[in-house]
């Protein structure tokens, strides 16, 4: 009585919610692939071109290759340090210390700041370091690098200590306590049980900050806006210097796009396949 | 009971779904016209403007303001809505080629008639599409208070007697690098204000001073025919007067208020400020700019000692060089909107420029130089920076320099020049990059 009008009626109360991704996700998706292929100066007079825009986004100029590199090479290292770092601080405020609470809190709370605020913040806080020797952020591409890590490990830490703090939470105590009993030393409690066990928790956070870190875009705007020489550029802002910069350039802006998404997906994919292999090991 | 609930909560989940379907086909049957308006230090009077006009007419204006920098962005992502802005704004041939499938064509339009020079409007094939709304000039802006203070000091290196003598870069070096030897007895911390380089700040120098030297190659190249249009065809460029951009430009960053490194951090605004406080002498700015020195808080340069001369960088007859005069401001009508529209929007702006009330906002609240004949001489913007260009306009044997940036290739060679020259002061790269960075950029973008 009650299962056959709730299977007769799925659809209908599926349906807002299927609307709204309709609009909001599957459209524009599907439609930014096939603005990639046009020639277009807004959506509606599209001209089919074929592949030339994914040629031009590659040939025109190095600035595509430049900041993928730059991409990479700041993801790599910011995904190790936000990981270490919001590690070491879940398992210090996992331990019975006074004021946890107060820490989490305060860890936590860069996260819900804006990105463009945190680039100026960032921005002076730099600046007024570098000051005294006489430089400013746009110097170097070296200090915007540093810049940029510094600040996403200010913003991501927090997120990811939260994820660590309920992974570690989770780790029946029985075994810790066996394991000390047996006569084991901490680092060997640490990476035998305790890491093996957040594993999950691991996956997630990787997950989380390797797409983060690669599609950062307005901390970057906000912190160097690619200066000097569009050295410290990353990818989502390439993207959209491309798409606004010249006439006739936003289909390239548009492939640049796509490339970026199989980018940011064929990484995230294989992460996801390496990081749950060695869960189903444990 | 229960049974009727849940059909009540089916019947209201019926009505969530519905009724947003429904509202979306909803139609106005008001008049309404759409501006979609570029200067958002005038988004307020232009509300004003609309009120007013709704009053009379009964025709709403929808006035809507794009950020600072981003107006193509808006443009791009409004005009592709089905409520599409009537009037917009192209910046000149290069913002035409963009927009030309979205530019009617203007050419029996009052607005264009009422227009005192024909050439200013951006034409295709013998057509208008743009028509110029606003006349500006730039140049250096200086503190007459403080070139007094020098002028009287007994031991200063320099034989004239007053800023208005200074006609050429020469004249202009010595008195710069005599005040920076004074600087504490004058009471400034440099010549000039800060020279801005950083991201979206550099445009007065990437745009607006190498405007200069680029007129000069183009009027060459021209042999007698319109620098412009010329400009506007070169495939390539030599930058052959780049030695006088660079005369002025180290002068600018050598007399600063700010150490050549720090430049990279530094936005108009910033420089602005430093010249309202009468912390700076000099800058290098145009008519825009009274509202950023007069709104400063603790201002204290007097609106009567503000004034303007020429950007001299040693080109050839300089003493007859004047202000660098033209717009980047073109209306252009909507060509993919209901004819009605069109008309309704034409109407509007020929009311803004010609009826009295219209007219009295356009000089008293924009304080826009119009280029229409409709107004009358005594009918310019009280503002001294608008008064000191009616000034120079009026000297005999001076010949303004027009705005021939505005066929620059794209953003992209801006942004590059812009880079390159902070590169430049920080001393990472030496003037011959500069030089060649420009000339590659133009051939790319070109």
């Amino acid at each position: 009585m009650l299962k056959n009008p709730l299977k007769k009626y799925f659809w209908l109360f599926c349906l807002p919610t299927l609307l709204a991704f309709c609009i909001a996700f599957a459209i524009p998706f599907l439609s930014g692939i096939y603005l990639s292929f046009t020639s277009f100066t807004t959506v509606t007079n599209a001209k089919f071109v074929g592949l030339s825009n994914y040629i031009k986004a590659f040939s025109a100029d190095a600035d595509f290759i430049n900041s993928l590199k730059f991409t990479v090479k700041f993801s790599a290292v910011s995904v190790i340090s936000v990981n270490v770092i919001a590690f070491i601080l879940a398992t210090l405020l996992t331990k019975k210390l006074r004021g946890t609470n107060v820490f989490r809190t305060l860890f936590f709370m860069p996260n819900l700041i804006g990105g463009i605020v945190l680039g100026y913040i960032w921005q002076l806080i730099i600046n007024g370091v570098l000051l005294p020797f006489g430089y400013t952020i746009t110097s170097s591409a070296n200090f915007g690098f540093w810049g940029l890590v510094a600040l996403t490990n200010w913003q991501l830490i927090g997120y990811m200590m939260i994820i660590y703090i309920a992974g570690i939470n989770n780790v029946p105590h029985d075994i810790i306590e066996a394991a000390r009993v047996d006569g084991a030393s901490n680092t060997r409690i640490l990476f035998n049980i305790i890491i093996p066990s957040v594993m999950p928790s691991i996956t997630i956070c990787l997950f989380l900050t390797i797409t983060n870190t690669f599609k950062i875009f307005d901390q970057n705007l906000a912190l160097t806006a690619g200066a000097p020489s569009k050295a410290t550029s990353m990818l989502a802002l390439d993207i959209y210097n491309t798409f606004y910069g010249r006439v006739g350039y936003e289909g390239v802006g548009q492939a640049k796009a796509v490339v970026f998404f199989v980018i940011v997906a064929f990484v995230a994919l294989l992460q996801l396949y390496f990081t749950r292999r060695k869960e189903a090991e444990q | 009971m229960k049974y009727f609930s849940k059909k009540a909560l089916a019947l209201f989940l019926c009505v969530l779904v519905v009724v947003p379907l429904t509202l979306c086909g909803c139609k106005k049957d008001t008049q309404e016209i759409y501006f979609l308006n570029f200067k958002p230090e005038q988004a307020d009077v232009y509300k004003e403007i609309a009120n007013e006009y709704e009053k009379q007419t009964g025709v709403k204006v929808k006035v809507v303001t794009a950020a600072a920098n981003g107006y193509e962005q808006t443009l791009k992502s409004e005009i592709a809505k089905s409520d599409a802005p009537t009037i917009f704004q192209i910046n000149g041939p290069i913002g035409y080629n963009a927009w030309k499938d979205y530019c009617l064509d203007i050419t029996d339009s009052k607005l264009y008639e009422m227009l005192t020079d024909k050439s200013l409007a951006i034409k295709s094939e013998g057509r208008v599409y743009g028509i110029p709304f606003v006349v500006e000039s730039y140049g250096i802006i200086y503190n007459d208070a403080i070139m007094k203070k020098y002028f009287a000091l007994p031991n200063r290196a320099t034989s004239i007697t007053d800023a208005s003598q200074i006609n050429s870069f020469d004249t202009l070096k010595a008195v710069v690098e005599d005040m920076t030897k004074h600087k504490s007895e004058l009471g400034i911390d440099g010549v000039f204000g800060s020279t801005s380089l950083a991201a979206g700040e550099d445009w007065r120098w990437q745009t607006h001073l190498a405007n200069l030297p680029f007129y000069a190659e183009f009027s060459k190249a021209a042999n007698g025919q319109d620098p412009t249009t010329t400009g506007q065809n070169l495939k390539e460029i030599g930058f052959e007067f780049n030695e006088n951009y660079r005369k002025i430009f180290d002068l600018y960053t050598n007399n600063s208020a700010t150490q050549k490194n720090l430049l990279g951090s530094k936005s108009v605004a910033d420089s602005m400020a430093e010249f309202a406080l009468g912390k700076v002498a000099m800058i290098q700015n145009g008519t825009w700019a009274y509202s950023q020195i007069a709104d400063v808080k603790g201002n204290t340069v007097k609106s009567e000692d503000i004034k303007m001369m020429p950007i001299y960088m040693g080109l050839d007859n300089e003493q007859n060089q004047g202000l660098c005069i033209g717009t980047e401001n073109y209306f252009a009508i909507n060509s993919k909107v209901s004819e009605e529209k069109q008309k309704l929007s034409l109407d509007f702006l020929q009311w803004l420029f010609s009826s009295d009330i219209g007219k009295d906002y356009v000089t008293n609240k924009l304080g826009f130089t119009t280029p229409f004949n409709t107004f009358t001489a005594e009918q310019t913007p009280p503002d001294p920076l608008a008064r000191q260009t009616a000034e120079w306009l009026s000297k005999p044997n001076i010949n303004s320099i027009p705005w021939v940036f505005t066929v620059f290739p794209s953003d992209v060679f801006k942004t590059d020049f812009g880079n390159a020259l902070l590169l430049y002061v920080q001393g990472t790269s030496d003037w011959e990059t500069v030089v060649k960075t420009v000339k590659d950029s133009w051939r790319k973008e070109r």
